[in-house]
């Protein structure tokens, strides 16, 4: 096993960027089957079979889905936002967060914990969906420098880091 | 000679693909063509101040105050939801970055299998299953993704937009889900402030015409004339428009589709969207959740560009991938995506503008700007000679 899945190797994500090199990126893309809101697949992509446990990316998967239902969820106070806000002729948007930017917040926060703490001592980077307008769950494959390179590199890299 | 490589600090939106503008340092966002929008702005302000300066002091006296009162309630919230509808993000979807439009080519190549040499490949469909109805999702060659459910690639603007309604000339930008409920709200005020107008005039002339006699009132408020000309065109076209998207909220459709026929029942095709009931489907349009933009205009990115040392001032080199943001005031265009049924919002309002939901207008920006006042200008200079 490279040396780097000790996660003390890696204080931070930064290092991991620094230190690792980019080997591939792997897109888990939109569930639309059950309409136009926001649902990644939750199928294992095979390109990640020996780095991390499936049931580990099948729960973020599902924690994130449940996080955009949320904020997509049209009830009592979806209307209540939208009809104060008509009142207002949505001039109260520019003082007030909406509940969508709010649970988008905190999806970015549980983005950077899981990463912290699962993602990266295997050397992989979940990017957040909104950064690539969310069309898909962006997971990065690294593979510390130091090592001989033990895991084929892809000739898709683009061998630019991950903005 | 001797080449510069300078590292600015840029906002994203100036690297931005396809053919908007923006303005307030990535604040507005339009099309490029804003003639008809200046037309339609003229003609709201302009009709509103003739009615607030001919007919408001008669009526106001002789009938109520609340009549000039309740117009300029209405006037405001039609400004207020035409800016909010020109100058936001319609839900443009950002173009696939490199890895993502490969990996994409790779799922394509492995699904299509092996094309015999002088054989077109099958066109690039992706088929989903949503409410037991099967939808084809379409490859955009321009933007290298597949589009989402109910996106379209609009043609003008060169951005693919998340549940494309139509482009709109009167208001210069695209209506998809961001701003379909401002445009639907504009249009429904608009008929409300049409109507409202229309029929304070007549009211406004049958008193005068009591006292002075018709003529007469006519020399003295000539501004009616023009407002009721003004009015009954645009209450055709603008009434009928609310009218069409009534019916298509209700539906829960879109201009496009309505357009295209995805959905006319032909083959026993249902719209998958629609919850068939007409209160959820209107709640779930103009109720529904605010989406937020994914296109971060306002970001910071770093700019690498080579400056020629013997240029004066470095307002030429900007990286390649920039677009020149000019303006053209042309006539609109009416492309495949515009609606038939998107005729003239022709109503005037007052000249007083109440403080809008986004910054006054201001002179849109030809170029992208290299020194805007927040750019950091950041000059790590690595010499690079070339003899």
């Amino acid at each position: 096993m490279p040396a780097f899945l000790l996660s003390s190797k890696f204080h931070n994500l930064q290092e991991l960027r620094h230190s690792a090199s980019l080997v591939t990126k792997v897109f888990i893309q939109r569930d639309y089957s059950e309409g136009t809101v926001c649902r990644f697949q939750t199928k294992f992509p095979s390109e990640l079979d020996s780095r991390i446990e499936r049931t580990l990316l099948e729960e973020t998967v599902k924690t994130l889905n449940s996080y955009y239902a949320e904020a997509e969820k049209i009830g009592g106070q979806s209307y209540l936002e939208g009809c104060l806000a008509c009142a207002t002729a949505y001039i109260i948007f520019l003082c007030m967060e909406t509940r969508y930017e709010k649970v988008l917040r905190k999806i970015s926060g549980y983005i950077q914990e899981q990463n912290e703490k699962i993602y990266a001592p295997r050397g992989l980077l979940i990017t957040d969906p909104i950064e690539r307008g969310m069309r898909v769950l962006e997971i990065s494959l690294f593979e510390d420098r130091g090592s001989g390179g033990s895991s084929p590199s892809s000739s898709m890299s683009s061998g630019s880091s991950a903005r | 000679m001797s080449a510069v490589m300078i590292t600015r600090k840029v906002r994203k939106w100036e690297k931005l693909p396809g053919k908007n503008t923006f303005c307030c340092d990535g604040r507005v966002m339009m099309a490029r063509q804003k003639g008809v929008f200046y037309l339609t702005l003229f003609l709201i302000i302009g009709t509103c101040s003739l009615f607030f300066a001919f007919e408001c002091p008669y009526l106001a006296v002789h009938l109520s105050p609340a009549i000039p009162v309740f117009a300029a309630l209405l006037f405001l919230f039609v400004m207020a939801m035409l800016l909010r509808t020109s100058f936001s993000d319609p839900g443009v979807l950002p173009r696939a970055l490199p890895e993502e439009a490969t990996f994409i080519e790779m799922e394509i190549e492995a699904a299509n299998g092996n094309v015999p040499a002088g054989q077109r490949p099958p066109p690039r469909i992706r088929n989903v299953q949503i409410n037991n109805q099967i939808v084809k999702l379409k490859y955009c060659y321009t933007c290298k993704i597949f589009r989402p459910p109910r996106a379209s690639h609009c043609s003008i603007c060169d951005n693919c937009v998340d549940r494309f309604d139509h482009h709109c000339p009167w208001v210069g930008n695209c209506v998809g889900k961001r701003n379909y409920r401002y445009f639907y709200l504009f249009t429904l005020s608009l008929s409300l402030l049409t109507i409202y107008i229309f029929t304070f005039d007549i009211v406004h002339v049958v008193m005068r015409s009591v006292d002075n006699g018709f003529l007469n009132t006519l020399k003295e408020t000539p501004g009616t004339v023009l407002e009721v000309l003004v009015c009954f065109f645009t209450l055709w076209s603008v009434v009928g428009l609310t009218g069409f998207h009534t019916y298509l909220i209700s539906l829960n459709q879109t201009t496009n589709e309505d357009i295209k026929g995805s959905w006319s029942g032909k083959n026993r095709v249902q719209n998958p969207y629609s919850h068939k009931n007409i209160i959820k489907n209107c709640c779930e349009v103009l109720c529904g959740p605010t989406y937020p933009s994914v296109l971060d205009r306002r970001g910071l990115m770093q700019d690498d560009s080579l400056v020629s040392a013997t240029c004066a001032a470095p307002s030429s080199s900007s990286s390649s991938n920039a677009t020149p943001q000019t303006t053209k005031t042309t006539a609109p265009l009416i492309p495949n995506e515009h609606t038939p049924d998107d005729a003239k919002p022709s109503i005037a309002a007052s000249a007083e503008k109440s403080p809008s939901p986004k910054e006054e207008l201001p002179p849109a920006s030809k170029l992208p700007p290299l020194a805007s006042p927040e750019t950091d200008a950041e000059t790590s200079i690595a010499k690079d000679k070339t003899h």
